[in-house]
């Protein structure tokens, strides 16, 4: 008999997540787990989450976790991961976590190259305060700060982080993609997947931008939401590789 | 060992070495660069690891990140950017995360200046950044001092799990002296409590959102019950020329060592003066003020301030004595004729009161 489905061994049983219907951090968190057990990482891995909705990230993953401070993950992964370089350590982020108070950490834990791998949740907005404009939020999406619709003339344009870094020598492997139907699910396994094999392989900083969706603060159903992705977010934050350095012996 | 002769700021480094520091994570700042620079260039050849980080905010959660993978984790700054570090030493307090971090303090406030000052009093004796929490400052007033309470800072932030601060300012980061360092740590005890991957064993998280009020009130006397321990136990002042004395002076780091100086003077002239130098400024030496004001009357308490410790002093004394302040703020170095000239004044006061 061939198993197709089972429970994730790091990730946590009878546990019901706190995030709203439609979310995608649980299917990002359904990937990790099943990865850090396919890969075989989970037993050594350190996962550093933010403050932003995954702040509750232990409760669900079966790990050693540490919290941080807003915006401040990458710098705690720096720390641990420089001291115990046989652990596995990674951050998992969102976008005003990674991409607005923790610009600096962000920059420049990809620019030394730190030996990590990145879980960059992109969902335009901040989601656990409700809602409010985040750095990637598109021009014209409306937020409780941004009640008109955001205007670059004074809130200026959605910020492409991932792409700035894509650009630095000591990042090996960037890659963009979304949560928004089977296919984008997988590609998004197969993307975090790589991710992890960079820090297996020493080869140097990784990051992976998920364009993930949430219902409850754009106002739509989860369905819409996929579609949002698809047709409207995805054309702002096109999906695709942004650098790929392994082989280059970057 | 031999005595070698060094500066404090790298004496701040060779002690922490010894004391098994392995990681030390920093951003440059004047006065005290140099205890950087001393990581930078000694740190890897004891096997350790030294990154210059973005801003002392990267540096402080560096060490919270080495310090919970287990390793002994220093960083160091001057007071504008130890302001920059509050966010993570309230953050280690409460995942009770052991660090090391030193301030050589400068003037300020803003970016001041360059020059020794004790400007930092409150924040580091309060807590510092936001939160009920207390961090153990250790105050040296010699480089001698500075090696030797960087040694025991280590142990007391391990045994306590804790960040301690010590307390300096440029005069001591700057000033060279002769030293003899304490002979390295060879083993270091297992933290159980550290992430190193769950392994076989059950998985662990540190975090310090605790959204339940009654949990997270419980936490709260859980971390004071560690403080009145560390309160309990960790006291340490220095006591000098005390026995007949009339006048005590209260100094701590280089001021201390100023009004020694104030003190041997006026004593030529008659003067009897003794000083209590407290050795940690929190958990503050309370105890041995109280039993002096049972036969003194006058205190004088010497700050590069506009006043912060006094009123350590005052809340220690609860209305006994006569407390009169002199402080220098701005990163004036006051000199020991200055020094003299208030303790001889007020010793006169004494004796026209007959007191």
């Amino acid at each position: 008999m061939k198993i197709l489905n089972k429970w994730p061994k790091y990730y946590k049983k009878d546990v019901v997540t706190h995030y709203c219907p439609g979310c995608g951090h649980g299917i990002v968190h359904r990937i990790v787990a099943e990865l850090l057990e396919e890969m075989d990482l989970g037993k050594r891995a350190i996962c550093v989450n933010p403050a932003g909705c995954a702040v509750l990230a232990y409760k669900y993953f079966d790990i050693d976790v540490i919290e941080s401070a807003h915006g401040r993950g990458t710098a705690i992964a720096t720390g641990a991961k420089r001291v115990r370089p046989d652990l596995f350590v990674f951050t998992y982020q969102g976008d005003g976590d990674l991409s607005a108070i923790g610009t600096a950490e962000t920059i420049h834990s990809a620019n030394r190259g730190e030996h990590i791998s990145v879980i960059f949740i992109n969902n335009a907005v901040y989601g656990m305060t409700g809602g409010q404009m985040a750095p990637t939020t598109l021009i014209g999406q409306k937020t409780t700060t941004c009640p008109a619709g955001r205007d670059p003339k004074f809130q200026g344009y959605p910020l492409h982080i991932t792409d700035v870094v894509a650009n630095f020598p000591g990042v090996v492997y960037a890659e963009r993609v979304a949560v928004n139907g089977p296919a984008g699910i997988q590609k998004t396994k197969k993307a975090i997947q790589t991710a992890f094999q960079c820090q297996v392989d020493e080869l140097g900083y990784s990051i992976i931008e998920v364009l993930s969706p949430c219902p409850t603060n754009w106002k739509k159903t989860p369905a819409d939401s996929f579609k949002w992705i698809t047709e409207t977010m995805s054309k702002e934050f096109p999906i695709g590789v942004l650098t790929d350095k392994r082989g280059s012996g970057a | 060992m031999n005595k070698v002769f060094i500066s404090g700021n790298h004496a701040f480094g060779e002690a922490a070495i010894r004391a098994g520091c392995r990681s030390y994570f920093g951003y440059p700042i004047t006065p005290q660069n140099e205890l950087g620079e001393y990581m930078a260039e000694n740190l890897p050849k004891a096997g350790g690891v030294f990154v210059q980080s973005e801003s002392e905010t990267a540096a402080i959660n560096m060490v919270i990140g080495a310090s919970a993978a287990g390793a002994r984790a220093m960083t160091s700054s001057s007071s504008p950017g130890i302001s920059l570090k509050q966010e993570g030493i309230s953050f280690l307090a409460g995942f009770q995360l052991p660090a090391v971090i030193v301030n050589v303090m400068r003037g300020g406030p803003g970016l001041g200046n360059i020059a020794p000052a004790q400007g930092d009093y409150f924040q580091a004796t309060r807590g510092g950044g936001h939160g009920d929490y207390r961090t153990p400052v250790l105050a040296p007033a010699s480089v001698q001092e500075v090696a030797d309470l960087t040694f025991d800072a280590f142990d007391l932030a391990d045994r306590y799990r804790t960040p301690v601060m010590i307390l300096g300012d440029g005069m001591l980061g700057q000033m060279k002296e002769p030293v003899v360092f304490p002979e390295p740590i060879k083993n270091i005890p297992e933290k159980e409590w550290s992430l190193k991957g769950r392994g076989n064993g059950p998985s662990r998280y540190m975090a310090s959102l605790i959204l339940d009020t009654m949990e997270m009130e419980r936490h709260n006397w859980e971390l004071v019950r560690k403080y009145q321990e560390i309160t309990k136990r960790e006291v340490r002042y220095e006591t000098y020329m005390l026995d007949d004395a009339k006048v005590v002076a209260v100094a701590y780091g280089t001021t201390a060592r100023i009004a020694k100086a104030a003190i041997k003077r006026v004593r030529k002239e008659g003067v009897p003066a003794g000083l209590v130098r407290p050795i940690t400024l929190w958990p503050f030496p309370k105890k041995i003020l109280q039993e002096l004001a049972q036969r003194v009357s006058q205190f004088v308490v010497f700050e590069m301030s506009a006043g912060q410790m006094v009123e350590d002093v005052l809340l220690s004394l609860e209305g006994r004595g006569n407390v009169h302040f002199h402080g220098r703020p701005g990163g004036v170095v006051p000199t020991p004729l200055e020094f003299a000239r208030i303790l001889y004044r007020e010793y006169q006061r004494t004796v026209k009161s007959g007191s």
